[in-house]
């Protein structure tokens, strides 16, 4: 065994360093070789060429970053206009119809009004609501995704981002892995085995909740919606939720960007590592198998974590909610209490509350809140009373929160804090995963929150001095 | 290239294919899968287990091993989709993820998924995979769409010039996936011998050093199938393959084929968990 060692050593040290170069120059020719006796390349070709053409648009200097905003913003239109009727629809039936339908066979069973209350109007109408809402949205936009994805535009897109990313001190591949946080964080941070510097991975897991994920586009879309989009004439309202939603997808890239500058300028620097990457061949999309399995493993999947922590989020919302201590609820405690100090970043107790019962997902974020509105200005009308959750439409919806004291600037605000706080439990647990140091884990819980405190705080004090 | 219908005709061999998922115990043979990135693996893989593996048109998106199984012939097969990678000589984790599992993981046959628009740059990870291991099957996948390129692809040179079955396939549509299973399973068999090429052009004084630390290891451990790999490693200095050698994991694992699950030694960031995909 020490023989064999020992004869490696000794035969390395005799032929030098070369050994690596020539073992790999023997490959390369054999492969060329083999390659020229059995393939033939005609000279010209056209779909080369057209392949060829449509790259150097896509990652021209000059047309490559608005091709780039362009495509992400018609992808959100669309999902924003196409998600409205089956969400009415799925509302309808799930609230509308389903809730009382359930209310009536517990009432008939004689079932004691807690229970009812827990079940019925806790977990039933939160799994009904983020059925309503996040499915419609994550049917179109999975889709469309999968299609780009498909069609080869996700490395073109890193290509694009490559340059910059180096000159964050920030390993290029970092551009996909980024690229999958939209989709889910937890997966993006799994991704970030593809990067083969620790440093440089470790970077790309930090920053990787940075990218809006399936949980976070909904609360998007709809604060965009109903503010931003609202205040624009009504022609224009669609197209300006999108490029809201765009915007802060964009502040997402760009703190991505700069919190990886800061740290490879800091606690982990080093070199910049270089890499290859291969811009693979357009491909046609099989476009009915891309929506078979867009639905069957991205929507169903995300859907039904999604209904899984929803289902306890509205039992405990609805305890939270009918828990009294001295006359107020367990959660109009915790409103009052914290309300003062969130009023500083243009937010309110309200918020806060929800985003604590929301770590385990972003999904039920706006349920949440709605709820808890409806329960601290005791909404008449509105609502089914206490930790019930319903939904309603965006007017109404618009409605209940700016009688809760909601302001365009709570509507920028809450789109700010759902980019940057910490990433969902399922998140932070596979940090832990994957980097195996608690250090790490808590460092990438806690910078978002601190740096989303930051940013609405300035942004409220600019607001004010206005 | 089979058409789509005689993929569904009973006459065809695909017909004795039964596709088992994850759902396995005992298993007959061990495939692993190996492949350029973005070359269709994962479709490969899909394609013969039933599984859904999210596929994409992207470099990287395998990034730890997945595993699957399917029965053809009355042989059950368990199949293991490696990460895509363009050589198997650097230090990425990718990288040692598929050259750990195909040295020590011992598979039966392996399979190495080609592009057919790409085939130089692709030879270069198949050579180095033969260097590895005597028994594999090469596909070149993506027919399809070097015939839309106009290329052409003489696959029995190629197979003739690397001693191995060569499956054309266009896995996308199912074509070729019931000739890729009637040659993996000739090769598991013992049907089909292959006499997989060694690269030739080596200098003389490097090619004399290889064939002295060979004969050095394959005393030492006599049932290691691949001991002239392991002499290039060594060569290299690659500290994984000294480690292997101190730590005992060569006694383990040369020559003995297992048939319970055969634990790779795991480095650090938990590289083996199963079926991480995303």
């Amino acid at each position: 065994m020490n023989d064999i060692l020992e004869t490696a050593r000794n035969l390395r040290i005799e032929r030098g360093e070369n050994f690596h170069d020539s073992l790999v120059e023997s490959i390369y020719s054999e492969a060329a070789k083999i390659a020229k006796d059995a393939v033939s390349t005609p000279d010209s070709n056209i779909a080369f060429r057209l392949d060829k053409t449509v790259d150097r648009l896509v990652t021209s200097r000059w047309l490559g970053f608005p091709i780039m905003f362009l495509l992400l913003a018609v992808v959100f239109w669309i999902t924003i206009v196409g998600a409205n009727y089956p969400s009415e629809f799925l509302s309808t039936l799930l609230v509308d119809l389903g809730h009382p339908w359930l209310q009536g066979i517990f009432l008939s069973l004689g079932a004691p009004s807690w229970l009812t209350g827990v079940l019925i109007d806790g977990a039933y109408l939160a799994a009904a609501w983020v059925v309503s809402v996040m499915l419609p949205p994550m049917m179109v936009f999975f889709p469309l995704f999968t299609l780009l994805e498909d069609f080869g535009y996700l490395p073109r897109v890193a290509f694009n981002l490559d340059s910059i990313f180096r000159k964050a001190g920030a390993h290029g591949k970092q551009a996909l892995t980024m690229s999958m946080g939209f989709g889910c964080n937890a997966a993006g941070v799994v991704a970030t085995r593809i990067i083969d510097s620790p440093r440089e991975r470790l970077i790309a897991i930090i920053t990787n909740n940075f990218s809006l994920c399936n949980g976070r586009w909904p609360t998007q879309i709809l604060i965009a919606t109903i503010f931003i989009g609202a205040a624009a004439p009504p022609y224009l309202a669609g197209l300006v939720s999108a490029a809201a939603v765009v915007f802060i997808a964009l502040l997402g890239v760009s703190l991505s960007l700069f919190v990886s500058w800061g740290l490879s300028k800091t606690v982990l620097k080093g070199e910049v590592s270089t890499f290859s990457l291969e811009l693979p061949p357009y491909r046609p999309p099989r476009i009915l198998q891309t929506l078979y399995t867009s639905l069957i493993d991205r929507t169903l999947f995300v859907l039904w974590r999604a209904v899984v922590f929803a289902v306890p989020a509205g039992a405990v919302i609805w305890l939270i909610s009918n828990i009294t201590i001295s006359n107020l609820s367990l959660a109009e405690w915790f409103i009052n209490t914290v309300d003062p100090v969130a009023v500083i970043f243009g937010l309110n107790g309200v918020i806060f509350l929800a985003y604590v019962i929301a770590i385990p997902a972003n999904e039920i974020v706006i349920p949440t809140i709605l709820m808890l509105t409806v329960l601290t200005i005791k909404a008449a009308g509105a609502g089914a009373g206490a930790g019930v959750l319903f939904e309603m439409d965006d007017a109404q919806t618009a409605a209940l929160l700016k009688q809760g004291g909601w302001t365009l600037l709570t509507g920028m605000n809450l789109m700010i804090f759902s980019l940057l706080h910490n990433p969902c439990s399922t998140t932070i647990y596979t940090i832990y995963k994957e980097t195996g140091s608690v250090k790490w884990t808590v460092v990438s819980t806690f910078l978002p929150i601190a740096m989303g405190l930051i940013v609405t705080f300035v942004l409220t004090t600019i607001w004010h001095l206005s | 290239m089979s058409s789509g219908a005689c993929e569904v005709c009973p006459a065809n061999p695909n017909a004795t294919l039964t596709k088992l998922g994850v759902d396995y115990e005992k298993y007959d043979f061990v495939i692993g899968l190996a492949g350029n990135p973005n070359t269709g693996k994962s479709t490969v893989f899909n394609s013969l287990t039933g599984l859904r593996q999210h596929t994409g048109n992207w470099p990287g998106k395998t990034v730890a091993r997945a595993e699957g199984a399917f029965e053809y012939s009355g042989k059950k097969y368990k199949i293991v989709d490696l990460p895509g990678t363009y050589s198997l000589l650097s230090t990425s984790h990718d990288e040692e993820i598929a050259r750990d599992f195909i040295l020590f993981g011992n598979p039966d046959v392996t399979v190495i998924v080609a592009d057919a628009t790409r085939i130089e740059r692709n030879l270069n990870l198949v050579l180095q995979v033969l260097e590895i291991t005597d028994r594999a099957v090469l596909c070149v996948n993506l027919m399809d769409e070097a015939k839309r390129n106009g290329i052409s692809v003489d696959i029995r040179a190629l197979s003739r010039d690397l001693g191995i079955p060569v499956v054309p396939a266009s896995a996308r549509r199912g074509e070729g996936i019931a000739d890729l299973l009637r040659m993996i399973h000739r090769v598991a068999i013992g049907e089909y011998v292959c006499k997989p090429r060694r690269i030739k052009s080596l200098s003389p004084d490097i090619a004399l050093a290889v064939d002295e630390l060979t004969k050095k290891i394959n005393k030492e451990y006599p049932k290691l199938r691949n001991a002239r790999w392991v002499a290039l490693r060594l060569l290299e200095g690659d500290q994984r393959m000294i480690d292997a050698i101190k730590n005992g994991e060569f006694a383990d694992t040369a020559g003995l084929h297992k048939r319970e699950s055969q634990p790779l030694k795991n480095r650090p960031l938990n590289v083996n968990s199963p079926g991480v995909d995303v």
